[in-house]
């Protein structure tokens, strides 16, 4: 057990003071008490909003000699330390084998760095295989995410986590590092010490003799006594057989080296199906309880132990949730023109934003040659998680460059398995049976909550939804001009948007084969043979009904697949697109229900922007122009909290279409790089600091990426907004990378749902490629410009080469109470000659009152006028209706 | 007619060898080579079965012919594969008992009895379990009730399990099995038409699927192939019922391959006399495949050697 000392602890009452500024003010006397230099952290009142709580402390304090020094050093140097100082947090974490590593971090650092100094503890190269979980409010393990502020990840509570692996590897003969097998066969070993790897009787006892032989070395009678093994823990329901068993087989491997050892475990390990498999409850569409499974190669379902589906990352075209939805939206098969989405429901929201990270993560690390680019442009879409990290290609390239010998270390005896923990702190039993218990124990507990709350849930939360999108759009109207912002970031190096475009352009290619099977179809036309709404059939009872349909996959592996990988694996680019994001407050009441419902006062997240199949999609899809997406606004308030949600989903799929068609036929020039990038939006709230309100408030960040932390370091991405109101704006900041490289072109995106699946985008393109003129004027209310400036050499997407130097990006967005409207405008210096491009999105909330052709015409004839000398080369539409009927309800 | 995989033509069929002879000892758990075996259960052919045998179809079976058959069957695993037999005999009461296949899946050292699908072969078990439990493997029981399970539903590939849902085994009983083989996957596959699972495919090898070409054969093939990890070569062959073979991994003999015979299915013979790596033994069944009974159905393989 170690523990960081002096340096960390030194800091350690900061956070008293910080506790103060952070605190409930009920607590205040107490923090302030705390802050001062004398106090120990033992004094600290358990209840302190961010601290761990003094029982955790004393804890370690009991066990950890280490860790009572440094509150004496804390002590005496305490009077050095300045007034105002960072506040220190205490993180315990628990290591592979069980024990507890406690260090002293400061409270505002990102994830990586409590990370990176768990792997620095552990002296682990190979890092990316591995991550911190903690605990949320629901028992729940959370992945923390690397690049967020631990503050924001751990909102009450102790900073407990646990080191574990995150990605298992497929082959772990490919790690470079003894060392590195050496923890993953801790993991795995309490994995199926806690029954979350299930394996045979044989099994465990293979596997329990590779333990001893690895902790004990050679089997000796004389040392080792009669009874060695029952120290040690093989199974959840270990039998004096099994310890024989395991015994019988130790004897035979005289002379196994530890290291040979953990490669013969691992070996057999990683051939058990549930090997790195991560098991989430969800429940079918006909509310039947089953498991999803996210692996190295894609999706499992399980109904019970039975596995009754399964989706292979290349057979996914996209993942998204909302609400408490989890969907897939599946490529068509072999004898299926459309493609299918299949919804799945997860106990709460929360369990469906974690299930679709983890997708999000795995798919990326194991399928990807690197990771996706977060969405750049303030207007995309949906979430803007993204895995960040090395993906699995990228970090095996990284260790093969290991030059340092093999370092020593000691495998410890087993601490952990005398425990009556495991490894992440979840009480051992846990298992399927027990998690289905968990999982069944919060639905009880929730549908007790419901059944108060359901009558009027509904309809309130509709009603709710239409407030929101219409506080959003009126409130700048109200706030007057928001304050321009100069984006902190002009300097900002060009490798993001090179990045970007690379981006783009496989999400077109990816797009190309995705489609060219059906063309002319746009993912939105197919999508609604199967949207949730009515693809019933796509998820028939056993599940397994589509998967004939969806065949075309099993041809592929056995030949085609593997010639097409890199393709395959660029096209993951348009995979990964979220509905919605959103940091859900932790201090939200643990009810379901009103996690979903958008009331103001106590939910934090309202999710929506799905795609919803309309009722009326007919009509409006022959005209087609029309666009609506629709507009999320959650406020969550929650006491120092807030959080407003925006979620906008708008996807370009069509416009990927579009523009490879373009690619296809037109030359250079033309608008081809189109506006992959609109692929989601998140607007995920922060936790604001500074324009904190008392009881409530909202928070909006428009995070970018990198830019997103400093901005939000600066406090600058934050709107607060007193209660509910939705006028009063005090700041916003909003950044975007957007960037277009070519061309001038206007470009309008919606989501178009249309029943003949046949009219679609091309005849959208044809219909308003033209230009399209309109008359009228919206009162543009509000107004928003964000700048960015950089030179950089923007790679081209499609081959055609032609970087361009970028001169400018601004970003302006107006809104009315129907329609936002946001443009974009690059200039570019391309071959001596400057070119101007102009994107604009505009997005039409609004119900079905709404005539949202007009609207568009008027958007469009707006842009129109507002840059007359320039030449209108694309609109692309899309358009989202939703049906009531089918949402929001658990 | 003849589908197969890109570069899997009939004629030069690669199956991957990657187990070429059988490995025990600390492998026993996850690693027993595919088709090594030792032992077969076999059971003797009661002459209620021409009468009495449930069938799908109508065809008059004869009974000495059958009898003729089984004992060829028997005499090829005892004499020309060399593994051990015990040998149940036969119970006029049980008109089916000689398909012990349905009786107990046997997968490592673990023995799965079942409870069979159709009522009247329920007490075909007993026996079965006996005999299990006489070569010490581990005998995990299906005790509920709402389950059936009859082992020809039960493809096993090495890798993992397919458990055909058919008239004769439910969903229950495929549980049952998932948690009995706990290393192995088990995913479930519709059986729309044919009796069972293995009605239409079977093991031709590690990581080769024989399959028929029938469309509910070829479509459930396509469910297996979607729901494994794994990569499978497939073996097409004319007739659903032809595809049921039995393979086996066997020291001093290598890959062995019992099959039809040319009488029987001329065209699907054909495909499996084109394969060059296995050691090729065809087995008539003409009279027990009249009552639903195929190659694999007549025994219960077991790999002692594993067990050790």
């Amino acid at each position: 057990m170690t523990t960081e000392s002096g340096t960390d602890s030194e800091a350690k009452q900061h956070q008293q003071q910080q506790e103060e500024s952070t605190g409930a003010p009920k607590e205040n006397p107490k923090a302030a008490e705390a802050a001062s230099p004398q106090n120990h952290p033992e004094q600290l009142p358990a209840a302190v909003g961010h601290s761990t709580p003094a029982r955790k402390e004393q804890e370690t304090q009991e066990d950890d000699q280490d860790s009572r020094q440094s509150s004496t050093s804390r002590l005496s140097r305490s009077p050095l330390k300045g007034v105002k100082k960072v506040k220190i947090m205490q993180c315990k974490v628990t290591l592979p084998d069980g024990s507890d590593y406690t260090l002293n971090v400061e409270k505002r650092i990102k994830g990586q760095v409590l990370f990176d100094k768990v792997c620095d503890h552990l002296n682990l190269l190979e890092k990316d295989y591995f991550g911190m979980t903690y605990r949320d409010l629901e028992k729940q393990k959370n992945w923390l995410d690397p690049t967020k502020d631990l503050k924001k990840q751990i909102r009450t509570g102790p900073w407990n986590f646990a080191f574990n692996v995150k990605f298992y590897p497929p082959d772990p003969s490919q790690l470079t590092e003894d060392i590195t097998r050496y923890y993953l066969c801790l993991q795995l070993r309490d994995d199926v010490v806690s029954g979350r790897l299930p394996c045979s009787f044989a099994t465990h006892t293979v596997l329990g003799s590779y333990t001893v032989q690895s902790e004990l070395g050679d089997y000796d009678p004389e040392e080792l006594g009669s009874d060695y093994v029952s120290e040690l823990r093989f199974a959840p329901n270990q039998t004096k057989e099994l310890e024989e068993k395991v015994m019988e087989l130790h004897k035979t491997y005289k002379g196994m080296t530890p290291a040979e050892a953990e490669m013969h475990f691992l070996e057999n390990a990683k051939k058990l199906s549930m090997y790195g498999v991560d098991l989430h409850h969800a429940k079918d569409s006909e509310g039947v309880e089953i498991m999803l499974g996210v692996c190295a190669s894609g999706l499992l379902i399980y109904r019970d132990r039975l596995r009754i589906n399964r989706f292979a990352w290349p057979k996914i075209l996209k993942i998204s949730y909302k609400r408490n939805n989890f969907y897939i939206k599946i490529r068509p098969g072999e004898f299926e023109q459309f493609e299918s989405t299949i919804g799945f429901k997860l106990p709460n929201h929360r369990a469906a934003k974690r299930l679709w990270k983890v997708c999000v993560e795995h798919h990326t690390f194991f399928r990807l040659v690197s990771p996706e680019a977060p969405p750049k442009k303030f207007l995309t879409l949906g979430s803007k998680f993204r895995y960040s990290g090395r993906t699995q290609a990228q970090t095996r390239r990284a260790s093969s460059q290991i030059m340092r010998p093999a370092p020593f270390f000691e495998r410890s005896a087993s601490k952990r398995y005398n425990m009556s923990r495991s490894l992440d702190g979840a009480p051992i039993t846990e298992n399927h049976e027990s998690l289905m218990k968990d999982s069944d124990g919060d639905t009880n507990a929730r549908g007790d909550i419901i059944t108060t709350v359901t009558a009027e849930k509904k309809a309130e939360e509709e009603k709710a939804e239409q407030e929101d999108a219409c506080a959003e759009t009126t409130e700048p109207a109200a706030g007057s001009v928001m304050p321009l912002r100069q984006e902190p970031k002009d300097t900002e190096p060009p490798t993001e948007m090179v990045k970007h475009h690379t981006n783009i352009s496989e999400l077109k290619r990816s797009f190309l084969e995705t489609d060219a099977g059906v063309p002319g179809l746009t993912e939105w036309e197919r999508r609604l043979s199967s949207s949730p709404a009515h693809s019933a059939r796509a998820d028939e009872p056993p599940m397994i009904e589509p998967l004939d349909l969806r065949d075309d996959d099993s041809e592929e592996p056995t030949g085609d697949e593997r010639k097409a990988e890199p393709k395959v694996i660029e096209a993951a680019g348009y995979l990964l697109n979220c509905t919605a994001d959103s940091t859900v407050a932790d201090g939200a009441p643990p009810s379901g229900p009103l996690e979903i419902s958008p009331s103001a006062t106590t939910d934090d997240d309202v999710f929506v922007a799905e795609e919803k199949t309309p009722s009326s999609q007919d009509d409006l899809s022959e005209k087609s122009v029309a666009k609506l997406v629709r507009e999320e606004v959650t406020q969550a308030i929650i006491d120092k909290r807030g959080m407003l949600i925006i979620l906008k989903e708008a996807e370009a799929e069509t416009e990927n279409l579009m523009s490879k068609m373009e690619d296809a036929t037109q030359v250079k020039g033309s608008p081809k790089k189109a506006m992959a990038s609109w692929v989601s939006e998140v607007a995920r709230a922060e936790e604001s600091e500074v324009f904190r309100v008392p009881t409530k408030e909202t928070a909006k960040t428009f995070e970018e990426t990198a830019k997103t932390f400093e901005l939000s370091k600066l406090d600058v991405a934050q709107i607060a907004l007193p209660g509910t109101a939705p006028l009063a704006v005090s700041t916003l900041g909003w950044v975007s990378s957007s960037v277009t490289s070519e061309k001038a072109s206007t470009e309008k995106e919606q989501k178009i749902l249309v029943a003949t699946e046949t009219i679609a985008a091309p005849q959208d393109c044809t219909g308003t490629e033209g230009g399209m003129v309109c008359p009228k004027e919206t009162p543009v209310v509000h107004t928003e410009t964000k700048t960015i400036t950089y030179e950089a050499a923007v790679g081209d997407m499609n081959g055609d080469t032609d970087p361009g130097v970028l001169l400018s990006a601004q970003t302006i967005t107006s809104e009315t109470t129907s329609t936002t409207t946001t443009t974009h405008i690059t200039k570019t210096v391309k071959g001596g000659i400057s070119e101007t491009r102009i994107e604009k999105r505009i997005v039409i909330t609004g119900d079905s009152d709404i005539d949202h052709d007009e609207a568009l015409a008027q958007a469009i004839k707006e842009a129109k006028e507002q840059h007359p000398d320039m030449s209108v080369t694309k609109v692309v539409v899309h358009k989202e209706t939703e049906i009531t009927a089918e949402e929001g309800e658990d | 007619m003849l589908t197969d995989f890109p570069g899997c033509s009939a004629g030069s069929i690669v199956s991957p060898c990657y187990l070429s002879a059988c490995q025990g000892e600390n492998m026993a758990g996850l690693m027993a080579a595919f088709g090594c075996y030792t032992h077969a259960i076999v059971r003797g052919v009661p002459t209620s079965l021409a009468k009495e045998a449930l069938r799908t179809g109508q065809a008059e079976v004869d009974s000495s012919k059958a009898q003729r058959e089984h004992d060829a069957y028997v005499h090829v695993l005892r004499s020309t594969l060399g593994l051990e037999i015990v040998e149940l005999p036969a119970d006029e009461t049980l008109p089916d008992c000689v398909f012990v296949e349905d009786a107990a899946v046997v997968c490592g050292d673990t023995a799965l009895i079942t409870r069979p699908g159709a009522e009247s072969r329920r007490r075909e078990t007993e026996a079965v379990k006996g005999a299990l439990k006489e070569l010490n493997l581990n005998i995990v029981e299906m005790a509920d009730e709402n389950a059936t399970l009859d082992g020809g539903d039960v493809l096993f590939t090495g890798r993992e399990f397919f458990v055909g849902l058919s008239k004769r085994t439910n969903q229950r009983g495929a549980e049952i099995l998932a948690d009995a083989f706990k290393d192995y996957a088990v995913s479930t596959v519709p059986v729309l038409e044919g009796l069972h699972l293995k009605s239409f495919c079977s093991m031709g090898g590690p990581g080769l699927i024989v399959i028929g070409s029938s469309e509910p054969a070829q479509k459930a093939l396509k469910i297996m192939q979607q729901m494994s990890d794994h990569r499978y070569d497939k073996l097409t062959v004319p007739d659903d019922l032809a595809a049921n073979c039995i393979y086996m991994n066997l020291p001093n003999k290598g890959q062995v391959l019992l099959h039809c015979p040319r009488e029987e299915y001329p065209e699907s013979a054909k495909v499996f006399e084109k394969l060059k790596d296995h050691m090729l033994v065809p087995v008539s069944n003409s009279e027990k495949v009249k009552v639903d009974g195929a190659l694999t159905c007549c025994s219960v393989l077991i790999n002692k050697k594993a067990n050790n």
